[in-house]
């Protein structure tokens, strides 16, 4: 690993985190289940190193632990994202798509 | 890395962005969802150029997604949407642990003396991984009723924690520029378990949702740091968004709850509140209790109903029971609506998840800034299972350690009916005075057991 590559990877690090906050802010409080659950299938991510590690693996020591790593990566990534979805199975609107019913009644807005 | 490779992880990172941009709205969550896990495939595809398999590894490999793919799989679709929490904390709990393994194996390559920028990220990785790992499972094992859902405090506890971190960094810093062999990663490792379990142990059952969603941001940082290790973009890049995003959304969690997080990490609430609590007490006021008649002819000639479900409405499984209550108010002209506090069931967002397996219409569920103006145009306010999200002490008493907290302003309905099992306080372990308003009635009960009376009730009505 050379500076530039870890200058690179730094950089990208950090615009991460700025986009991570920024995605986030705008989702509504009812979807925060779904979102944990759907950024928990994200982070299954780490099956790509799991399998970079497991693939080179050659004494017992790496071996146990890339396949103890793979299983590990592997249920997180396809749980994480089975069970999202069907969280989100459930929220197809139902009913009329007219706006959040009908409007709010004429009330003002208390102090 | 290939040219060819990098730009398919920058496909894939694409792809994770605009998924989560999608989970931001009802309609596009789903298609959302999708569109990460085709990124998530678009990475593991193109890793494979990357790959120079030995023997053992291409098996191992294979056996790992063998065995992996359906534990997750059946995992994922045999879970009850009640036990949905736990089932987060354990997927996440297993990538945490796959970080650090990562992390462990790539050190182990190294010779001695391995460089600065290899060691620091594996250190972090191998530490934040293990401590998701272990807080993770002791988190599934509280939700899941495997061991109590209250705080487990001793003396000192706070110390022994802290002593604990400390030793981690002091082993860590000695590892980072001191060690000369990557042997003493293992005490690392072991010492990361026991902080996980340590530092989960004193934090109750109804704070558990904060401490998934910062040990789902842990996961991601752990994830990211091995990707530093690896020099892998696509590591790096989805383990800072989840490690950024998960963050926020701790911090939003906790700020609904009207505390900070080092208080929900380190209160051990409900121990440390208990006292002041019962002060505040119920000497001489009396509560007016009804009987699922009256409650029943009080609703079914209602204009308006605001139900406003809670975490009891939750463990009462009562969810279907409640959308047939509903029903029947409906089918005789009552508008009926959801109250949903953003700390309401278990995770934010929780009940709604609840609530649309019961196929309560979307439209219905309303969020706490949408609905509270509402309340004081409804007949009833119809509390199922909840309490402190409906204590009026959060606006007016100084003193309560929950003052300051957002609340459903439930107390301006004409009517309040409070569905509980017995007048024990709320998790929050403080009074609520709005059981004793005259305006109030007690339905005392198991959530789902008093809904199936009320449905019964009102269809006689």
């Amino acid at each position: 690993m050379n500076d530039n590559s870890l200058l690179n990877e730094f950089t990208v690090f950090v615009l991460a985190i700025f986009v991570g906050f920024e995605v986030i802010s705008k989702v509504p409080t009812i979807l925060h289940t779904p979102l944990m659950s759907g950024t928990n299938a994200i982070h299954g991510i780490i099956l790509v190193g799991a399998i970079l590690i497991a693939a080179t693996a050659h004494d017992p020591l790496q071996i146990a632990l890339g396949l103890v790593a793979v299983i590990l990566a592997t249920i997180n990534v396809v749980g994480g994202f089975v069970v999202t979805d069907r969280m989100l199975e459930m929220f197809k609107g139902r009913g009329t798509p007219a706006q959040k019913g009908k409007p709010v009644q004429e009330e003002k807005k208390p102090g | 890395m290939t040219v060819a490779v990098a730009l398919a992880y920058l496909v894939a990172a694409v792809l994770f962005i605009v998924g989560l941009i999608q989970l931001s709205s009802p309609r596009s969550a789903r298609r959302g969802n999708q569109i990460a896990a085709v990124g998530m495939a678009i990475a593991l595809l193109a890793t494979i150029p990357l790959l120079h398999f030995t023997e053992a590894g291409i098996v191992i490999t294979l056996i790992g997604l063998l065995i992996g793919i359906p534990i997750g799989a059946l995992g994922a679709r045999r879970v009850k949407m009640t036990a949905i929490p736990q089932m987060v904390a354990l997927f996440n709990g297993v990538g945490g642990g796959a970080a650090a393994l990562v992390a462990v194996s790539e050190l182990l390559l190294q010779s001695s003396h391995p460089p600065f920028a290899l060691v620091f990220p594996s250190v972090f990785s191998i530490v934040i991984g293990s401590v998701s790992f272990a807080g993770s499972l002791i988190a599934f094992a509280k939700l899941q009723a495997l061991m109590t859902g209250t705080p487990i405090t001793y003396p000192g506890q706070q110390i022994v924690n802290g002593v604990l971190a400390l030793a981690i960094v002091a082993l860590a810093v000695y590892l980072i520029a001191i060690a000369s062999t990557p042997v003493i990663f293992v005490p690392l490792l072991i010492l990361g378990l026991v902080l996980g379990v340590a530092f989960v142990l004193p934090i109750g059952g109804a704070d558990m949702p904060v401490v998934i969603s910062m040990l789902n941001a842990f996961t991601g940082l752990a994830v990211a740091a091995s990707g530093f290790v690896l020099g892998n973009f696509a590591l790096i890049v989805a383990g800072t968004l989840v490690g950024a995003s998960g963050t926020l959304l701790t911090k939003l969690m906790s700020d609904a709850m009207g505390r900070s997080l080092g208080n929900v990490l380190f209160g051990a609430f409900g121990a440390a509140t208990a006292g002041p609590a019962g002060a505040v007490g119920a000497e001489g006021k009396s509560v007016r209790s009804g009987s699922p008649e009256d409650i029943a002819t009080l609703l079914a000639y209602s204009r308006k109903v605001i139900i406003v479900p809670g975490y009891g409405l939750a463990v009462a499984q009562g969810q279907h029971a409640v959308r047939e209550l509903a029903d029947e108010l409906e089918k005789r002209g009552v508008e009926v609506e959801y109250a949903i506090h953003p700390v309401a069931g278990r995770m934010p967002g929780h009940m709604n998840v609840l609530l649309a397996e019961a196929n309560v219409p979307y439209e219905q569920l309303k969020e706490m800034d949408q609905i509270n103006d509402e309340f004081k145009s409804a007949d009833v306010a119809l509390v199922v299972g909840a309490n402190d999200v409906v204590n009026p002490a959060a606006h007016n008493s100084p003193g309560s350690p929950i003052y300051g907290m957002p609340i459903l302003n439930a107390d301006e309905a004409k009517n309040i009916v409070f569905m509980k099992r017995s007048m024990r306080p709320g998790f929050a372990g403080i009074d609520n005075e709005l059981l004793y308003d005259p305006k109030t009635v007690m339905l005392f009960g198991d959530a789902k057991d008093s809904l199936m009376k009320l449905v019964a009730a009102v269809k006689a009505a």
